[in-house]
């Protein structure tokens, strides 16, 4: 497919998640809707433009793997998971409801597609780094992306995984950053801050990449397997702005949790086009 | 974060009684600091952040590093009150509370706010209800549950001048004050809410006010149901709990926990070895399925209705 294409494809499975998960956190008057939009490029490109998987067989052996550390996003996980076909549209509408497989955050014994149950900050980069382990041991050639919050990166476990990552040369291993300087009460730098996150990864032995997280193109060429592969594993760190496409969002800590009346869904679904 | 329940006329939200309860003491002693995990919101800090801003240490999200700052600022003469969601504060940084707390000995107050499944909807991973379970053991930490904001406060004030290790768990679920005559604090002891001869109901932190619920239903059928609020679970009354089996013969516990090692299990633990009398343990059996506080509270038998029911149970095991 030509890369422009593809670009458009994510563009507008992109779309279709915001509108949705909007729709679901609206519903559900619960919800994360501002980590979601930062996350939803990156994961919109990982599901519709890198990852190797099938819906159909998603304990296929040699599947991509996603881990979503940041599992408050459910919003933008479970569209994803939607849009990649694992399962029907329906079960949308039950988020969060009584009983429901959409828990607020996600258990991969009620949802086909989540490799491991996340919502606790800094527990998807050290389980997808016995993937990717798993995967160095027995050869397969399945890559492992990892998608953490920033103000995530606080927790220490990260930073121990990150030395394990480093050390071992994992070059199939990928943790993508959502740097939208955000966390639950205020923004990271006055909270304890992370700059320059570039070079610590790089201290750690990693390859780093900083690009714009809502460039899709950007994402397409940063997510892509070089010609001969990594020898080392890659951080991307994805420059994003939490509430990313609905203007009263975009930036703002009180969105991290926060969920629309009647009238702001109706202002984010005409943005939302 | 799950949405605001409902308001009720006469309930409230115990987070707001340690909020301005800590406010007061920090004016009065400026030993007093927070320490908290990107949590300011959640554990209602605002207030006391603007006041003392020099005495809040945000740490990010890191609880680890949380809970071993709280045992670095005790030894620095300070008295920190460590407050996070009480699922991270206990679990995430169990071994810290274990080593740096509990058998350091620090005076580290620690304070678990939206304990139980107050986060419902957010699922298991946000519910705290192991946190019994996994401090009682921990001996020389004292583990307190007010059950209203009048005991929140007074739990706060007593833990303050109080030279140890504290684990306040407090919820976010609205409660109404309880009734009880000449009312004093008393840690380590039960509260009498209610005389009974027939069964006794013993209860913690967002439960009591139920279980006062189920007294007022079962005494239209008779049965007297004498009610205890064991805002301590750790040091556990064992005078009161050995009265109440010799007394009534018949014991329901009820807690916003899992049923396995926490409120109820001291009571067997205690009750097994000394007089051995029916129990009916009412709790989570475990990690529990999506759904509102209501509907979680609702399935697994946590209102009136199933606690007399439960206390029917018990006193139909009686030995004849
Ligand atoms: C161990 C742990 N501590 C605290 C929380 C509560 N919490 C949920 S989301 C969040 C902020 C996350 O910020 P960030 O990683 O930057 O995510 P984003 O801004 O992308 O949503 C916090 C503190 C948690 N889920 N897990």
């Amino acid at each position: 497919m030509l890369k422009n294409d593809l670009v458009d494809i994510i563009r507008e499975k992109a779309l279709w998640m915001r509108r949705r998960a909007f729709t679901m956190v609206h519903d559900a008057q619960l919800g994360h809707p501002g980590g979601d939009f930062s996350a939803i490029d990156i994961i919109a490109t990982l599901y519709f433009g890198v990852m190797r998987y099938d819906p159909k067989k998603p304990d296929m052996p040699e599947r991509d793997r996603f881990i979503m550390s940041k599992g408050h996003a459910t919003g933008a996980l479970y569209t994803a998971l939607c849009a990649a076909g694992y399962y029907p549209e329906d079960w949308l509408k039950t988020y969060m409801q009584p009983q429901s497989k959409l828990n607020g955050h996600p258990n991969r014994n009620y949802l086909p597609g989540v490799e491991t149950n996340t919502g606790p900050l800094g527990h998807g980069l050290p389980v997808a780094l016995g993937i990717a382990i798993a995967g160095q041991m027995t050869g397969s050639d399945y890559r492992t992306f990892v998608l953490t919050g920033d103000g995530e990166l606080q927790e220490g476990s990260n930073w121990e995984a990150a030395m394990s990552a480093g050390n071992r040369k994992l070059g199939k291993f990928t943790l993508i950053v959502d740097r939208n300087r955000l966390q639950q009460g205020m923004g990271t730098e006055e909270t304890n801050g992370l700059d320059p996150l570039d070079d610590k990864f790089r201290a750690f032995g990693w390859d780093v990449e900083v690009i714009d997280g809502h460039d899709v193109g950007a994402l397409v060429n940063a997510l892509s397997e070089p010609p001969g592969g990594r020898s080392k594993p890659l951080c991307i760190i994805a420059n994003t702005i939490k509430g990313k496409g609905v203007s009263f969002m975009e930036n703002k800590a009180s969105w991290h949790h926060g969920v629309p009346n009647a009238e702001q869904y109706n202002i984010a679904m005409e943005e939302l086009v | 974060m799950a949405a605001p329940a409902a308001k009720q006329e006469g309930f409230y939200d115990c987070r707001d009684a340690w909020a301005r309860t800590i406010e007061e003491l920090a004016e009065n002693d400026p030993r007093i600091v927070a320490v908290v995990n990107d949590s300011v919101g959640s554990s209602k800090l605002g207030g006391f952040q603007k006041r003392f801003p020099d005495r809040l240490v945000n740490v990010g999200i890191a609880e680890q590093n949380m809970v071993g700052v709280g045992a670095g600022l005790a030894n620095g003469g300070r008295i920190p009150f460590v407050s996070a969601a009480s699922c991270f504060l206990t679990g995430r940084a169990l071994e810290q509370v274990k080593a740096d707390i509990a058998y350091a000995g620090f005076n580290v107050k620690l304070v678990g706010q939206s304990s139980g499944v107050a986060y419902g909807e957010l699922g298991p991973t946000h519910h705290s209800i192991e946190d019994f379970a996994w401090l009682r053991p921990l001996s020389n930490i004292k583990v307190v549950v007010p059950a209203d904001s009048w005991e929140t406060a007074e739990a706060i004030k007593w833990a303050a001048a109080y030279e140890g290790p504290v684990y306040i768990r407090l919820s976010r679920m609205p409660v109404p004050d309880l009734v009880v005559e000449n009312r004093k604090f008393q840690p380590g002891k039960a509260e009498l809410v209610r005389k009974g001869d027939d069964v006794t109901i013993i209860a913690c932190g967002t439960m009591v006010h139920l279980a006062v619920q189920a007294a007022v239903e079962l005494e239209a059928e008779g049965i007297s149901a004498r009610i205890l609020n064991m805002a301590t679970i750790s040091p556990l009354d064992e005078a009161a709990i050995s009265a109440a089996a010799s007394e009534t013969g018949a014991i329901v516990t009820i807690e916003e926990a899992n049923i396995h090692g926490g409120l109820g299990g001291a009571v067997a633990e205690h009750t097994s070895a000394n007089l051995p009398v029916p129990i009916e343990r009412m709790g989570f059996p475990g990690f529990v399925p999506t759904g509102s506080v209501e509907w979680l509270f609702d399935h697994f038998g946590l209102t009136a209705t199933g606690i007399a029911r439960s206390a029917r149970k018990a006193i139909g095991r009686k030995r004849g």
